[in-house]
């Protein structure tokens, strides 16, 4: 798979006693959707952090665009272009809106050792932060403190900010974690349109909105993955089924 | 943004009364106010850069006070060898300042929270130490500097109102550069990094340079403060930096308020003048309330000015700025 | 050879004594998670309290005994006075608040016992040097110290290790909520806690009475060296702290009083005696300094923190 945009070969992950990544390959490739399901504790947020650089794998590699980055900071990767959101919303909850967007965008503008000029009002920092909180809908919450926002807006930030920084691929952890029926569908509108425009390692609790979206399905159990194919592959997969699939409901309670 | 509001009449009319200290000084030939007022001046530097760093970076420093004794023992120390042209001794102390900072920076910020705290406390009171063995240089005594810096003849710092104004300019200077560094991009990441640093490192900042650039940043303009407060008292001594001066740091900016760049000049302000006042008053109401003489009691303000702290922290987190502005922190 | 073995046994002494200000200290921190500059008063507060009731009792171990109560005591006032209520703020809260109480606890002291500074005599049992290993004397007063810390060290392990109330303790630091749902009223432990270290510290402060002047101030700067002893040990671990406190002790002395011989192999003697002073006491702090570099979480961190 040459091709490939993000290539995890064979990495592995203990914290103590549990297996959070066990010899994990997995690959994202230009333009695609490749989406990782699996019950609470199998290891996907794990799998995440190695991907963004916040936890360091115990062995194995991660190469993107045919760079080795498994040694690479967090910050290096991102930016190289991996773009990741949180599960656990992770914003500068005491800025407004903008700001927190604006931060995402200054990175691209090369180092920020400058001292002196006003970045307040810099339009090569406001212009694009605008145009990201616009694509996910905030625009007129642009002047509002983070911490005063719903949970369902701080998702969206979420979303803009992993856009603003420029990606080159993204990474969402769960964007759709404890949204309303409503806002859950809006989301999926959202990455259908984001889908067109980036590639994304996208993990999700959601299987109606899994389905929907992903080229391709990853389904992760104890650190393994079990099986991984196209959505009609998988949802035929007995393994899965069993694992997985079949106890839904009692999964999805604490989604 | 509006600009008549209470908070910024009375910074206003405190820059104002700080210019025009001297005059006053000078006319009603209360000589005292002025000493006292260039020591508020000077502290309150130390407690700008302090709040650079702790206010806008997060970094609770506890060992700032080392930078007021480095600025001070290495102008003191060349003025003793005979190298009395400030045009050495600034920049020098300054660049000592920032090497201490550099290196202690970095070793502490590879640290969190309360250890952070804990090691600059004691890498500051490695420094006292260190002071407290120099006996070439008075050791635990002190050392008296019988020169003030020289600058050419262009400046005589010998001149009290002169001097006065050297620490004022300096003063708005550090004022101005605070404010300057906080609005631009640097400071950007620096406030960035105090909110949510994980979150800074994923969207792309190497947050660790920037923070111990502020801290290097900061831990200069304290070294001036240093210089500045040594000329002032011809003499510097390892107390200088004892870890409670430290500590008075702080108190400065959180009685003031670190959420703005100003605050902590009005907690030195407020602080200072308190530590002058409280006995006075103490003993004034003292007396009042006990119809005898209550002269006494004017050594135990510490008494009510420790108590008055708890009670800062538990309901005027803002500081003075906040109350001014109406905004409460925490 | 005589001479290293005494230093070594100071070092050793200095190390308990710093163990048991920084057992209360981390135990406080692991737990409530406070930061309590104001450790150093109780140090003090144990030091003037020895002074007053052994002059009272005219006894010293009486005495010791009543400061102890009276330490605990205090500790646990101001616990529910003022410390209760930043439980849960952040540390630069902590910092103000217990900075206040130094200020505050300085000027009571002054109040109480006046300006002047205090002694403690010991009885004459105390008094005389042991020969306890032939040839080699040393102050009983100091191997009593040695044994006392010891002995508190070890039930201070017992406690936290074996027995309910430190079950609780562990769990705190641990588990909060579970504590709560069993029903221990976890109020009342915080304010146990927090007494056994003020009277640990207290302890230390009244068991230095007789060697040093009981003066105002004399917690601070010894405050600070039990933090350096946390730092290394890392922050809420017993154990680290003992260890790191020993090491502290160990090196700060036997530095003193070796180094600058050990100079002079490297430098002049002019500048080995300039040198050697600075350089002693700096090194405990540039120990700090690699364990950071090595371990920026103490040698010892403590589970889950
Ligand atoms: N920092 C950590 N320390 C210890 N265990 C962890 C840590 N992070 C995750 N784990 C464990 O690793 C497993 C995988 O967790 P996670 O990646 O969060 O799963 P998921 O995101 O799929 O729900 C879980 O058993 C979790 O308890
Ligand atoms: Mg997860």
């Amino acid at each position: 798979m040459a091709d490939a945009l993000l290539k995890v070969e064979g990495i592995s992950k203990r914290f103590g006693g549990v297996v959070a990544s066990d010899n994990i390959h997995i690959d994202v490739r230009p333009g695609e959707l490749h989406a990782i399901i699996g019950p609470n504790g199998a290891g996907k947020t794990t799998l995440i952090g190695q991907l963004a650089g916040e936890l360091a794998p115990d062995s194995g590699h991660i190469y993107f665009d045919g760079q080795d980055i498994t040694a690479q900071p967090a910050p290096v990767r991102a930016a190289l272009g991996l773009a990741r959101s949180f599960q656990i919303t992770s914003l500068f909850l005491d800025f407004k809106a903008l700001t927190n967007v604006v931060l995402a965008v200054q990175p691209n503008l090369g180092h920020s050792f400058h001292f002196w000029a006003d970045a307040r009002n810099e339009p090569a920092l406001i212009e694009p932060a605008l145009a990201a909180l616009k694509r996910v809908g905030l625009e007129h919450r642009a002047a509002v403190t983070v911490a005063n926002m719903s949970h369902g807006e701080h998702r969206q930030l979420e979303l803009a900010m992993a856009i603003a920084n420029r990606p080159r691929l993204l990474l969402l952890d769960e964007p759709m974690a404890g949204l309303g029926p409503e806002e859950s569908s809006r989301m999926v509108a959202m990455l259908r349109e984001l889908k067109r425009e980036y590639p994304i390692l996208l993990v999700e609790h959601d299987m109606e909105a899994v389905f929907a979206l992903a080229d391709r399905i990853t389904v992760l159990v104890y650190g393994r993955v079990i099986a991984s194919g196209d959505p009609a592959t998988i949802r035929a997969n007995a393994e899965v089924r069993d694992a997985y699939l079949g106890e839904q409901d009692e999964e999805f309670v604490d989604g | 943004m509006r600009f008549v509001t209470v908070r910024n009449i009375v910074v206003a009319a405190l820059l104002i009364f700080l210019a025009l200290v001297p005059i006053y000084s000078t006319m009603s030939g209360n000589m005292f106010l002025m000493t006292l007022f260039t020591r508020i001046v000077i502290l309150a530097i130390a407690a700008v850069s302090l709040n650079l760093i702790m206010g806008f970076g997060g970094m609770v420093s506890f060992g700032h006070a080392a930078y007021l004794g480095i600025g001070g023992y290495v102008f003191g120390s060349m003025a003793t060898e005979g190298i009395t042209s400030g045009f050495i001794q600034w920049p020098l102390a300054l660049a000592v300042c920032a090497l201490f900072a550099l290196i202690t920076g970095a070793l502490s910020l590879r640290t969190r929270g309360v250890y952070f705290i804990m090691i600059t406390l004691a890498f500051a009171q490695m420094i006292y130490y260190v002071a407290v063995s120099l006996d070439k240089y008075g050791g635990d005594d002190g050392l008296t500097i019988y020169t003030r810096s020289q600058f050419a003849g262009l400046i005589d710092l010998s001149n009290r109102v002169v001097f006065y104004y050297v620490c004022f300019a300096s003063l708005l200077g550090a004022i101005y550069l605070v404010w300057r560094i906080v609005n631009s991009r640097f400071g950007m990441v620096i406030q960035g990094a105090r909110s949510n640093d994980r979150r800074m490192q994923s969207i792309g900042f190497p947050t660790y340079r920037y923070r111990l650039t502020c801290f290097v940043i900061a831990g200069m303009m304290c070294g001036l403060a240093g210089v500045l407060l040594a000329n002032q008292a011809d003499f510097i001594s390892p107390a200088t930096m004892h870890w409670t001066r430290s500590g008075d740091l702080i108190v400065m900016a959180v009685l003031g308020g670190m959420g703005s760049v100003i605050g902590p000049v009005l907690g030195a302000v407020a602080l200072l003048v308190l530590e002058e006042t409280l006995p006075h008053i103490i003993s004034v109401i003292g007396g009042a309330l006990t119809g005898q003489s209550m002269a006494a009691a004017r050594e135990y303000w510490a008494l009510v000015l420790g108590p008055m702290l708890l009670l800062v922290v538990l309901f005027a987190r803002g500081g003075i700025d906040g109350i001014l502005t109406g905004r409460h922190r925490g | 050879m005589l001479l290293f073995i005494e230093q070594c046994l100071n070092g050793i002494q200095l190390g308990l004594l710093l163990f048991l200000l920084a057992a209360g200290l981390t135990l406080v921190f692991g737990i409530m998670d406070l930061v309590n500059l104001a450790h150093g008063s109780l140090y003090m507060l144990g030091a003037y309290f020895a002074a007053t009731f052994t002059a009272l009792t005219g006894t010293f171990i009486g005495g010791i005994f009543l400061a102890l109560i009276a330490t605990l005591l205090v500790g646990m006032a101001v616990e529910v006075i003022a410390l209760r209520r930043l439980y849960g703020r952040d540390h630069l809260d902590h910092v103000l608040g217990t900075f206040g109480l130094i200020l505050f606890s300085n000027e009571m002291v002054r109040l109480i016992w006046g300006p002047a500074g205090l002694r403690v005599a010991l009885p004459d049992w105390l008094l005389r040097p042991v020969e306890f290993i032939p040839g080699v004397f040393y102050p009983s007063y100091r191997l009593l110290i040695i044994a006392v810390a010891l002995a508190v060290a070890g039930l201070l392990y017992f406690m936290v290790m074996r027995t309910r109330i430190g079950m609780l303790i562990r769990a705190g630091a641990s588990n909060r909520e579970m504590i709560s749902a069993l029903g221990i009223n976890i109020k009342l432990l915080y304010t146990f806690v927090f007494g056994i270290g003020a009277a640990l510290a207290g302890l230390a402060g009244m068991m230095q009475a007789p060697i040093l002047t009981v003066q105002i101030g004399m917690g601070e700067n010894i405050l600070i060296l039990a933090f350096v002893v946390i730092i290394i040990g890392g922050i809420g671990s017993i154990r680290g702290a003992f260890v790191a406190a020993i090491l502290v002790g160990l090196i700060d002395t036997v530095g003193r009083s070796f180094l600058p011989e050990i100079l002079k192999l490297f430098l002049s003697n002019q500048a080995a005696s300039t040198a050697a002073p600075a350089l002693s006491s700096m090194l405990i702090y540039i120990v700090m300094a690699a364990v950071l570099v090595l371990r920026p979480q103490g040698l010892f961190p403590a589970a889950g923190k």
